[in-house]
């Protein structure tokens, strides 16, 4: 889902940019408050996890791929800040480095796959969690449709940022990008169940995701 | 070992990357929808070429070339967010301690 240049016009590019921009300094901010020395590790496994498991393109119906997105497990595991790091670090070296993902697309891509992505998937994560309390895949369950949901907004962002840009009309770009990456979510949400279900049987006590504010991280 | 679980977890990460050449080479989502939908040309190339398309320059073999930028890109990936994250643990840390 990396945007290249081109698709978008220059007041998209920049308005993404800005709301990206903002959105990591917040999350630098709060993860200053939240993040414990012994997760800092975890920072550095889940960028390297997320960057490896995104090159592995899997076959769609229909003569496409997919690939992992990530932003829910990095969201589930460390909470939406943290996750917005990763996604940003993972999506910078990308562009930069790998050529995946235009220069001036960055801003773009970072709101869609780590600002939406990561959010609503926790979003959802909590929602699922707080629905089932007594159910001891709850976690796994909330995993699953916070991947889903997640890279299915994310591509309608994606859709958006297309249509506003005037590359592909709303009506056109957005059924198309959402069709697809619902296929897609399917096995985002299974590889982020997987990843989920192996820390709950090795490593229960990764999963408790900091929260949205600062203070939420003490409990 | 328990307090290096990370370490086993890198190494699983580089396991993932050294597989990156089976990954399918059909166009992505937005590809599709791109090439689909009659909006690809659009796209622009990148005014400067590092290891693009996660094809390390300069090796014949383009399995062997993918599996090396998967193993950079890993490796880098684990040192920026690992650095990124004990910058703000420290900094954090020390604005919470009051200077004597």
């Amino acid at each position: 889902m990396h945007i290249p240049d081109g698709f978008l016009n220059a007041g998209t590019a920049a308005v993404t940019g800005v709301l990206s921009a903002g959105g990591i300094a917040n999350a630098v901010r709060v993860t200053g408050k939240q993040l414990k020395e012994k997760q800092v590790p975890i920072m550095g496994v889940l960028a390297a996890f997320i960057f490896a498991a995104q090159m592995l393109n899997f076959p769609i119906a229909g003569g496409t791929s997919g690939h992992f997105m990530g932003a829910a497990l990095a969201a589930v595991i460390l909470g939406p800040w943290a996750g917005l790091l990763i996604m940003s670090c993972v999506l910078i070296a990308q562009c930069l480095i790998f050529q995946d993902g235009g220069l001036l697309a960055l801003g773009a891509n970072i709101f869609n796959m780590g600002i939406v992505g990561c959010f609503t998937s926790y979003f959802i994560y909590k929602l699922v969690v707080k629905i089932f309390p007594n159910t001891s895949n709850n976690k796994l369950i909330g995993g699953f449709v916070g991947a889903w949901i997640a890279i299915v907004l994310a591509s309608a962002a994606c859709a958006v940022e297309l249509a506003v840009s005037g590359s592909s009309p709303f009506g056109v770009v957005l059924p198309a990008m959402v069709g697809i990456h619902a296929l897609i979510g399917i096995i985002e949400g299974l590889i982020t169940v997987a990843v989920l279900g192996a820390i709950k049987a090795t490593r229960a006590d990764l999963l408790e995701p900091a929260g949205i504010t600062p203070e939420g991280a003490t409990k | 070992m328990r307090s290096k679980w990370w370490l086993a977890a890198l190494c699983v990460c580089l396991l993932v990357a050294v597989f990156s050449p089976l990954a399918s080479s059909e166009p992505d989502g937005l590809e599709r929808v791109a090439e689909n939908k009659g909006f690809l040309e659009l796209a622009g190339n990148s005014p400067f070429q590092i290891i693009a398309d996660y094809v390390f320059p300069g090796i014949q073999n383009e399995a062997v070339a993918t599996i090396i930028a998967g193993i950079i890109g890993t490796m880098l990936l684990f040192g920026m967010a690992y650095a990124l994250a004990w910058v703000i643990v420290s900094s954090s840390k020390k604005k919470t301690v009051p200077k004597s």
